[in-house]
């Protein structure tokens, strides 16, 4: 039988095995969709992280005689909104806020319902159900309903719309986890992995969570549109982001009476959403099948 | 039976509490029943997946298990592990069962199984050497020194570590997957290693490698085998002792040798008259048994088998054969042919018969 003999085992250099993620960053980068991707994501990112510094017109500072010009106007290059402020720099400062309230209830609803999820598919039983049935009850109401019915018990405030989003989506990500680590768990691999001694933590730890986090974030990146989407709806209610701020779903609500005069202008921060979105959905997709090592 | 471990650095083996004379393992009346849900007008039922079964493995010895699909062989492999609780019955590791003598912990680093499908039971997120090296970690090895051992391992099931090491598990081919699982075994030093299925998937040219590293590794860790498989040939090829289970329960077993020439349960002669004959003058015309195995929610009253046996009579349907000596080498049947003064027209009048029916 070939069984290594003593020098070659000695031979052989003790080096780190290249991690997971490694891996999985090598495939990302050659894959031209997600780079481009992106790109436009940190594009959009830095302008509205470095708004201040970029030599824009004050996105405060309206003007009644300006008011609805047209993309392309000498100094408007965006035109102007209902009030005569500049488009490109409420755009580009409007990014600061609706990315915020974008992807924070994203990422903190993503820690938690990936915690419950993992949990709850993992020890089943009646834990499962008593958090599966809780979830449910959540589901129970429409998302923008319980958006607006939270936001409105919580108070009127970004901070709040972001809690009040976060747990809007905390039960549809526990429940996506759920699902995804009750497949995983039947696995062989962790019942060998119970067979070594290993304990719940551990095996959720090492055996579960690479295998389940993939399809979960898919899932999730998929939610900052939404996320955007209500937040605007919370702002146009009166229970998020409030007038003068720039704010993409904000200025979508308010263009709205604009859109038969001035279509094009009325439109562009529905193109802003638009755009993040479609990079976000794109670069989740290309992470899905970079993680995906099978392949 | 060597007690050295031949690799440098590993996990000290589950010290040898009984001596060579105590089983390593030792099963009393294990009894595994899976309730099915029944719908709105029927009572609940059970499948009765093991049932009273009882054996126990000497230390060094290699012990198969056959059966045809569904008869309880990895219910049972299972439960050994404590991978699923028990309805009932003892399992006794080394004098010891698990409690304040035996931790779980403990008994898993002394007892590890292979399990058959070598690409699910491997976890996709981990290279072959993370998955070896889990085991030692879990037990307390630091890290380093768990993934020398996991590469030394991997040399001794025959894989270069240099080349393997960093290798994903849809990397490899199943011979290959196959020995990362048995080198993940290994990797927690354990007395009892038990195969459930563990070369059936394997085509027959890996297979006969993968039976001789098993053969291998079992002189030069100590190693005691439990092999359960549904492959007769392989059974014989690598088994001291063998058990024949059906719907559930131990209908014969013996020294494989004993067995093979004078199978005393009308089961182990159909299973034997069914494999398939290397002499193409010698082909197996006509099916030693019909039909399929009764359904285990319902198994037939009396033996299990006397719904498909050639041979029942009306006591069979009555009450179950206990296991009965054959011979004095320890083979056992239960069955009533195979039972002095059972009442059966073809059992053996007195002791001096015994064996005669079953040729």
């Amino acid at each position: 039988m070939a069984v290594m003999s003593d020098t070659a085992l000695q031979a052989a250099p003790i080096t780190k095995a290249r991690g997971y993620w490694a891996t999985v960053g090598r495939r990302i980068v050659r894959d031209k969709v997600s780079m481009v991707c992106a790109f436009i994501l940190v594009l959009i990112f830095a302008s509205a992280l470095l708004a201040p510094w970029l030599g824009l017109a004050d996105p405060y500072q309206g003007s009644m005689i300006r008011r609805l010009r047209h993309i392309g106007t000498p100094n408007y290059p965006l035109g102007t909104d209902e009030l005569g402020r500049d488009m490109l720099a409420r755009l580009i400062y409007g990014g600061r806020l609706s990315l915020i309230i974008g992807i924070l209830p994203v990422i903190f609803a993503f820690v938690i319902g990936t915690s419950l999820g993992l949990v709850a598919g993992y020890v089943g039983g009646r834990l499962n159900t008593a958090i599966m049935r809780t979830v449910d009850v959540f589901y129970a109401f429409p998302s923008v309903l319980l958006a607006i019915a939270i936001s409105g018990a919580l108070g009127a405030g970004i901070v709040n719309s972001i809690v009040s989003l976060t747990i809007v989506f905390v039960p549809q990500i526990t429940r996506v986890a759920e699902s995804v680590t009750t497949g995983v768990r039947n696995m062989d691999f962790v019942e060998a992995a119970r067979a070594s001694g290993a304990g719940p933590f551990t095996i959720m730890r090492v055996h579960m969570l690479g295998n389940v986090l993939g399809p979960i974030f898919v899932y999730a990146t998929g939610l900052i549109s939404v996320s955007m989407i209500l937040a605007a709806g919370l702002s146009f209610l009166g229970l998020g982001t409030k007038p003068p701020e720039p704010e993409w779903g904000l200025m979508l609500n308010t263009l709205r009476t604009a859109i038969y005069i001035n279509p094009w202008v009325a439109a562009l921060p529905g193109v802003m959403i638009f755009a993040v979105s479609i990079c976000f959905n794109l670069l989740s997709d290309g992470m899905r099948s970079a993680m995906d090592i099978r392949n | 039976m060597s007690e050295t471990n031949p690799l440098v650095d590993h996990l000290e083996q589950v010290e040898d509490v009984g001596g060579a004379a105590q089983p390593l393992l030792q099963v009393v009346g294990l009894t595994k029943h899976f309730p099915v849900r029944g719908d709105l007008f029927s009572p609940r039922k059970t499948v009765r997946a093991v049932d009273n079964v009882s054996f126990s493995i000497a230390k060094g010895e290699t012990v198969g298990i056959v059966g045809e699909s569904g008869c309880g062989k990895s219910t049972t492999a299972r439960l050994l592990m404590h991978l699923m609780k028990r309805d009932a019955g003892d399992i006794v590791y080394d004098g010891m069962q698990v409690g304040p003598a035996l931790s779980l912990r403990a008994l898993r680093r002394g007892m590890q199984m292979v399990f058959q499908d070598s690409y699910a039971s491997l976890n996709p997120r981990l290279t072959i050497e993370e998955s070896v090296a889990f085991g030692p970690k879990v037990h307390g090895m630091a890290d380093a020194a768990a993934r020398k051992l996991a590469r030394e391992l991997l040399g001794k099931v025959g894989l270069r570590p240099e080349t393997f090491a960093n290798r994903y598990p849809h990397e490899i081919s199943g011979g290959q997957r196959q020995r990362v699982n048995i080198a993940r075994a290994l990797a927690l030093s354990p007395r009892l290693v038990i195969l459930d299925e563990a070369v059936s998937a394997l085509d027959k040219s890996v297979e006969a490698q993968v039976l001789n590293l098993l053969a291998d590794l079992k002189r030069e860790f100590g190693l005691t085998y439990l092999f359960i498989s549904h492959d007769l040939n392989v059974v014989r090829y690598i088994s001291d002792r063998v058990l024949v289970m059906y719907l559930g329960e131990v209908v014969e077993l013996g020294p494989v040798d004993k067995v093979w020439d004078q199978p005393s349960h009308p089961y182990t002669q159909a299973l034997l008259a069914a494999m398939p004959s290397s002499d193409p003058d010698n082909r197996t015309e006509t099916p030693p048994i019909s039909g399929d195995p009764p359904n285990p929610i319902d198994p037939p009253s009396g033996c299990r088998f006397h719904t498909r046996c050639p041979f029942a009579e009306p006591l069979c349907a009555n009450a179950t054969p206990k296991l009965s000596d054959v011979d004095t080498m320890g083979h056992q049947a239960a069955c009533y042919m195979a039972i002095a003064g059972s009442g059966h027209s073809r059992a053996p009048a007195n002791k001096n018969e015994m064996g005669a029916t079953a040729a």
